[in-house]
């Protein structure tokens, strides 16, 4: 490429200036297409089939038969998917609330200096390293009702067993226990980011003006640490609604259909049942949901910023 | 360890020369240098041919690559890859109790009977006949094909604490009503002893539930037409027995109880009955893992107001119709299901075989650690076995639509209108199935 295609100068002659970004596009068109390519394979692609299959009646093994808008239909007159929704929008709410309440308080007290605090952190953060489905098989060993060490550990004190996860009662909040003993320290390892950042001037001048901590903490950490939060709040609620093998593994959605998620449910209809048809009317529905609440917590974030 | 290997081999001797002379007549190795994949499902069984693999592998010269695969997971990838049309593997484990119906119709797997008949295909040790009846007309398909080779059947027998019965004064039931009245007489929640742990994790209940209903007049939860039976009289009855078991005589939280958690809370000493697959006897008997060893009772399932059952559930081994290789997976079927293998899984705990041949090894028996009661109870058990569950396509459907029924009944609510409302939404599922 000579010096003057770039500036439309030749030979001392003002010519028409070319825009430079079209030059540029037509030229280097062709460095996108291994990503464009990706792009098209695992994202664009499988969406495209999901909603083809999702207007199809098709079980594995038998014949495929386009039903148009039926499977829809058929998805929001089931009672079962109606209470996986709600189900799904509760774990979702607990596995978010109680990992973000946990994780800032922790974040807050690990910021603070004391004797072997490295030590502190790095047990804190221990349960993050494990993998989901070891840490649900022993967690599920230990709420067996009659053998499990937690029962064992309340009845020792002198307090009433527990049902645990065999109980539709107290199943979902037993399974946010496991979530938030496993996601806390991510939440914790985010905001003491942010609080190392934070700059110390407000609190000089706060403390000047007879602050105390709490309102300190109530007035200039919370605010500064603001958009920490709202980042992890952002991964927490990704992780809470996809939630699978957690609950899968202790559960299986059970007793009943006391834990079953909408993830579950997708689960049994494609892998199941072989329902890929009604599975992909799922997916397609789940992901407007996911959308939805995305759109929500960019909003939250954007007031964040501004705030 | 080397000793049960030692003894398995000193068992298996004259089924070995009885081969070996066999071998002389018939081509082994026809397939020499060809290569085979091999899907089984992780359980003892699988442990044990992956083994002793190498055996087949110097037999024929084929080499083989396997994989074992968690049972759930097992069978979705099964459907799935028969579905693409060109599966990765030439022999498979399956199911017959899931997927019996769903790869018959598919036609995914080929019939045996012209592989069976063909002496150049067949080894003349193969002995058909040897195979239970039961078993080859449990893999039979309706349209009579033979598409799978039988190679585990798994019967639901009732293990019982002997130690519970006895310092209570407790006989072991008759009748599978009589099952309930010892569960109550044998459940003591301030000593923490139940008389009764069972299946309560919904789809995985159906299985206990069927071992009722097979008990009863109706015995079949679809009839021979296709229609549901499950909110008949006789259902109410068997869930009616099934609630009473699970609410008053069964351990707080049994309603999310899969097999696991009840083999752990009988090897523990925590339960008077448990009736659940032979297959799972091992542990028991095992002075490591359980509290209960020497003084476990395998009992037959007792019989009910119609008829004297006890579940039937299985495995066996596929070829599929895509295989490239059908030649040498046949061969390596042959092995799989031979008499020294099917010895080694009678002689292991692993379960009970589908030959015929390791039930009449009165050597094999004496020389096991399992006690005289467990193989009879296993012998007596083949006799009476029953299909617990309905031979349709949409079988986990059914599990799961009854299964969550039965959850809902032990949490209290009405037997007969959760039996209705599952039938009613079941019904269409199985119409639908059924119009292909």
């Amino acid at each position: 490429m000579s010096a003057s295609a770039g500036t439309g100068v030749a030979g001392g002659v003002a010519t028409p200036a070319r825009p430079l970004r079209r030059n540029y596009a037509r030229r280097y068109a062709g460095f996108i297409v291994p990503a464009a390519v990706v792009v098209v394979a695992v994202i664009v692609f499988p969406w495209v089939f999901t909603l083809y299959m999702s207007v199809h009646d098709w079980k594995i093994g038998g014949a495929r038969s386009y039903v148009g808008l039926e499977n829809y239909i058929t998805l929001f007159s089931d009672e079962r998917f109606g209470w996986a929704v709600l189900r799904t929008l509760w774990f979702t709410l607990l596995a978010v609330v109680a990992p973000m309440v946990l994780g800032v308080l922790a974040a807050v007290c690990f910021h603070r200096k004391f004797p072997l605090r490295g030590v502190a952190r790095t047990i804190f953060i221990l349960p993050m390293m494990a993998t989901p489905v070891a840490v649900a098989l022993v967690w599920t060993m230990m709420f067996h009702p009659q053998l499990g060490v937690l029962n064992w550990i309340l009845t020792s004190l002198g307090l009433p067993p527990s049902a645990w996860v065999y109980d539709a009662s107290t199943v979902i909040p037993t399974l946010v226990l496991v979530e938030t003993w496993h996601w806390t320290p991510l939440v914790m390892l985010i905001v003491l980011g942010g609080l190392a950042s934070l700059p110390t001037d407000p609190y000089e001048a706060a403390k000047i003006d007879g602050a105390n901590g709490w309102q300190a903490f109530r007035h200039i950490t919370l605010p500064l640490l603001m958009p920490f939060i709202v980042v992890s709040l952002i991964i927490r609620t990704i992780d809470a609604l996809k939630a699978f093998d957690t609950i899968f593994v202790i559960t299986q959605g059970g007793p009943g259909t006391a834990s079953e998620t909408i993830n579950i449910l997708l689960y049994l209809q494609a892998f199941a049942f072989y329902q890929m048809g009604y599975a992909s009317a799922i997916v397609v529905v789940f992901f407007a949901i996911i959308i939805l609440l995305a759109l929500a917590l960019l909003w939250t974030r954007s007031r964040a910023r501004i705030a | 360890m080397k000793r049960r290997t030692l003894l398995t081999a000193t068992l298996a001797a004259p089924a070995l020369v009885e081969s070996v002379g066999a071998q002389q007549a018939f081509d082994w190795r026809r397939f020499r240098g060809e290569k085979i994949e091999v899907s089984l499902t992780a359980n003892p069984r699988s442990q044990l041919l992956l083994r002793h693999q190498k055996e087949f592998e110097e037999l024929t010269g084929i080499r083989v690559g396997s994989e074992s695969i968690p049972e759930q997971q097992s069978r979705q990838k099964v459907v799935i890859e028969f579905a693409s049309g060109r599966p990765s593997f030439d022999v498979v484990g399956i199911s017959l109790h899931v997927s019996k119906r769903l790869i018959g119709r598919a036609k995914w797997t080929t019939d045996l009977r012209p592989l069976i008949a063909d002496p150049t295909m067949t080894s003349p040790d193969f002995d058909f006949d040897d195979y239970g009846k039961g078993a080859v007309a449990y893999a039979t398909q309706p349209d009579g094909r033979l598409d799978t080779l039988p190679e585990f059947t798994d019967y639901h027998i009732i293990y019982w604490n002997k130690e519970m019965f006895d310092a209570k004064g407790v006989a072991y039931p008759r009748t599978l009503e009589e099952i309930y009245t010892a569960a109550k007489a044998l459940t003591d929640p301030s000593k923490g002893q139940y008389g009764w742990v069972g299946r309560g994790l919904k789809n995985a209940n159906i299985t206990l539930w069927a071992a009722f209903l097979i008990g009863t007049k109706q015995r079949d939860s679809v009839s021979s037409d296709m229609k549901l039976l499950t909110d008949t009289d006789d259902a109410v009855w068997a869930s009616e027995l099934y609630t009473k078991l699970m609410r008053e005589c069964a351990p707080p939280g049994s309603i999310g109880f899969n097999w696991n958690e009840c083999q752990t809370t009988f090897s523990q000493g925590r339960a008077a009955m448990w009736l659940d697959g032979v297959g799972f006897a091992a542990p028991l008997e095992d002075k490591t893992k359980s509290r209960i060893a020497g003084k476990v009772g395998y009992g037959v399932a007792p019989p009910g107001p119609g008829h004297h059952h006890c579940g039937l559930y299985g495995s066996s081994f596929g070829i599929p119709e895509a295989s490239r290789n059908r030649g040498p997976a046949w061969f390596y079927a042959q092995w799989a299901t031979n008499k020294i293998n099917q010895l080694r899984y009678f002689t292991n705990g692993a379960g009970a075989p589908a030959r015929q041949s390791p039930l009449r090894n009165e050597e094999a028996i004496r020389s096991s650690h399992f006690p005289r009661e467990f193989f009879d109870c296993l012998i007596e058990s083949g006799r009476i076995a029953y299909p617990g569950l309905p031979e349709i396509v949409p079988v986990t459907e059914f599990r799961d639509t009854l299964g969550v029924a039965l959850t809902n009944m032990i949490g209290g609510a009405d037997i007969r209108s959760e039996l209705r409302k599952a039938t009613d939404a079941f019904r269409p599922v199985l119409e639908k199935s059924e119009q292909g």
